[in-house]
């Protein structure tokens, strides 16, 4: 009886990663573990370093273009949009008004994409498997449209220096409508089989929960800054390209818990389609590039460029030397910022909470390792 | 009219062996028959789980191997047998070897008090009962064999979840019975099916029935409560370690549990073989099937539970909810003899 009593239990490290289904990619997480109970989560980054910042040095300006859809690739034209538009910055280029709505329809396009994935893979890392589906086939469909403006669906490179790299095809317009308007359908697919859920609810409700002061602290963004309760959001707050001509909301949620992080993204993809929406409605005829020089120079000068990434505040740091190179390029990748929350907020939760937590901050790693 | 005789041993009496032949010959045939049903049941299973949750996720599963894809399963059955049975370096090794055996002799076992027809029921025990509930809990032994030997901590969480699950989740499941073998007044699956006759139990115990159907979807670990497996937290669990045939009787036994534990459902709340027209053995199987795909639209309807979720469930709900059910039933029972009194 007595040795039972005093029966001792000790801390387990467990490796999760970099191979693993829940890590998104080769991230590896090292939790302590007491019993099911996560003590300390330590970050284990790097698996997919591709040293693109360097790369980029050894690149013309446009070369690079191809390089930052590797980068959250599944947003990929969100990343072309903020290179090309802080390069614009640097140069002075005024882009065609027919290619700043092209630009915008595509951006809020990726946008929905990656939060579909978003909702997607959360789902399944709860195990609600058939919660998988309904998101992707709507996903599909955006991929669909951008396989007609740009020929390739995942790692697009559509964005030029001074617009767009093509017009979008006739088909385009109507399809994009027909997406649009069975959107609404495939939300209330994902509401039934996630939101709704009770067993969804009880894993998600109070889950990975952060405070605003920590997560300003902590510098998170995009959505998850905005299920704190903070309607943050670069679209409204500091408007680049054509954005302030558009009406939308910045939906926030108050817990920061991972089911509020969840169904943020939901709302926040019918801000998206109203987006979308309003510059179909008044997308002008025109050119879809400005007459750019055929190599691209900027002149000597430096220039920081953000703008809202589906995953938070998505920077790029250019310095030129004068010459058609980047003389340093950085990029402030908001996943690598977000992820560096994990820890805080899976600490004192279960393994199972762990998971959840993480599928609910939406990390890409392709953007984490850059 | 309950039982009927047994059918196998009646037949092979026309023959003439000695007693003592007759009761090996029933045995085996009865072994062989079982295994048969085992396997042609779990390599269509697995066929009908995929195509079920395929139409659930407006995909179409299966379609390459065969009509339909109806041969994929035995494609990959045929795979996993020809692939090499690895024994990782750092197991404990006879207890690793053993522990797929260990759970796939109990799943064969509990086909024994199973009455598949009019007659056809291996051991009529009187204890039947008592007797599926006994062997399928040595189930979990397995598991834990299973983790513990293969000596990888996500095994090692595996099996813990293992043990705490299944063994709170008996408690429920064995006071959800007992409601309907305090109607029968008797343990003998044959007697409990012949008590239906006139109407099925579910409509006596439909609390119990529900209880039964929850903690038997933990018994058998599968989704929401498959966080034995837990693949998007640990992994495969147990079986991690785990390639080729020895896999291949983990997963085997799984299916043949969720089998048995439709089998006792039918058995004990949905009337048995009993049934108008159709052959008996014949509505048993459909009311299996029925009961199988309740469970499978459960499993791809809901995201996994969490563990501490799973056990409040079960010491909050399940368990005084299961309690208070004896307690009504056996009132009622008093009830009811009081009020005719003679029939009893």
């Amino acid at each position: 009886m007595k040795a039972s009593a005093q029966l001792a239990t000790e801390e387990i490290i467990l490796n999760m990663g970099p191979q693993h289904p829940s890590t998104h990619g080769v991230y590896r997480a090292v939790l302590t573990l007491d019993g099911e109970t996560v003590v300390g989560v330590q970050n284990v980054l790097g698996y997919l370093h591709r040293g693109l910042e360097k790369l980029a040095e050894d690149r013309t300006y446009t070369q690079f273009i191809p390089y930052t859809d590797r980068l959250d690739y599944l947003a990929a034209m969100l990343n072309n949009l903020g290179y090309v538009q802080a390069v614009e910055k640097l140069m002075d280029i005024q882009v065609p008004e027919r290619a700043e709505y092209l630009r915008v329809i595509m951006a809020e396009l990726s946008r929905i994409a990656s939060h579909y994935v978003m909702v997607a893979s959360m789902a399944l890392d709860l195990s609600g498997w058939t919660a998988w589906f309904p998101p992707f086939r709507d996903r599909e469909k955006i991929l669909d449209l951008f396989e007609m403006a740009c020929g390739s669906r995942l790692t697009l490179s559509y964005m030029r220096i001074g617009g767009v790299a093509a017009d979008i095809p006739p088909e385009f317009v109507p399809a994009l409508q027909r997406f649009l308007q069975e959107l609404p359908r495939g939300l209330e697919e994902i509401n039934g089989l996630a939101t709704g859920n009770e067993i969804f609810q009880a894993r998600c409700r109070g889950v990975g929960k952060i405070d605003l002061e920590t997560a300003l602290a902590y510098g998170l963004t995009g959505p998850n800054l905005r299920a704190c309760g903070l309607p943050f959001d670069l679209r409204k707050v500091r408007p680049y390209g054509i954005y302030d001509r558009f009406e939308f909301e910045v939906p926030t949620l108050d817990n920061g818990d991972a089911y509020d992080r969840f169904v943020i993204r939901l709302l926040e993809i019918e801000q998206s389609a109203k987006i979308i929406a309003q510059a179909l409605r008044d997308l002008p005829e025109g050119p879809v590039l400005a007459k750019v020089p055929r190599v691209i120079k900027p002149p000597e000068g430096e220039v920081y460029h953000q703008i809202e990434g589906a995953k938070g505040i998505l920077g790029f740091y250019v310095v030129s030397d004068g010459s058609p190179k980047p003389y340093r390029l950085h990029i402030h990748s908001p996943s690598f910022v977000n992820l560096g929350a994990f820890p805080v907020m899976a600490a004192g939760g279960t393994v199972q909470d762990a998971v959840a937590t993480l599928a609910s901050i939406d990390i890409v790693l392709g953007e984490v390792d850059r | 009219m309950a039982g009927g005789g047994n059918v196998v041993a009646t037949w092979l009496n026309t023959w003439g062996f000695p007693p003592w032949l007759n009761s090996l010959l029933t045995g085996i045939i009865y072994l062989v028959g079982v295994l048969a049903f085992i396997f042609l049941n779990v390599i269509y299973l697995i066929y009908l789980e995929r195509k079920v949750s395929a139409y659930m996720q407006q995909r179409l599963g299966p379609n390459r191997v065969g009509p339909r894809g109806l041969l994929q399963s035995v494609a990959d059955a045929l795979k996993l047998l020809g692939k090499e049975d690895i024994v990782p370096r750092h197991v404990d090794k006879w207890v690793f070897l053993v522990a797929p055996i260990a759970i796939f002799i109990p799943a064969v076992l509990l086909y024994a008090v199973i009455p598949f027809g009019r007659g056809l029921i291996a051991a009529d025990l009187n204890i039947g009962v008592l007797y599926f509930l006994a062997v399928s809990s040595t189930t979990t032994i397995a598991i834990l064999m299973g983790g513990w030997a293969a000596n990888n901590k996500y095994a090692l969480l595996g099996a813990m979840r293992a043990v705490a699950q299944m063994v709170s989740y008996e408690i429920p499941l064995v006071f959800s019975i007992l409601g309907v073998v305090m109607l029968v007044g008797s343990l003998k699956t044959t007697d409990i099916v012949a008590a239906q006759e006139d109407v099925w139990f579910i409509f006596w115990q439909p609390v119990a029935f529900l209880i039964f159907f929850i903690a038997a979807n933990a018994e058998v670990n599968r989704g929401p409560f498959d966080l034995v497996e837990g693949e998007q937290e640990i992994i495969a669990g147990p079986y991690v370690e785990y390639t080729a045939m020895r896999y291949a009787l983990f997963f085997l036994s799984e299916y043949a549990n969720l089998v048995s534990v439709s089998a006792l459902a039918v058995t004990l709340f949905l009337g048995g073989w009993q049934g108008p027209w159709l052959p008996s053995w014949l509505w048993f199987i459909i009311k299996l099937y029925i009961m199988i795909l309740l469970f499978m639209w459960v499993r791809w309807t809901f995201p996994r539970i969490r563990i501490d979720h799973l056990l409040k469930l079960n010491w909050k709900f399940l368990l005084p909810l299961s309690l208070v059910n004896i307690l009504v039933t056996g009132v009622g029972i008093k009830v009811y003899q009081w009020l005719s009194p003679g029939r009893w």
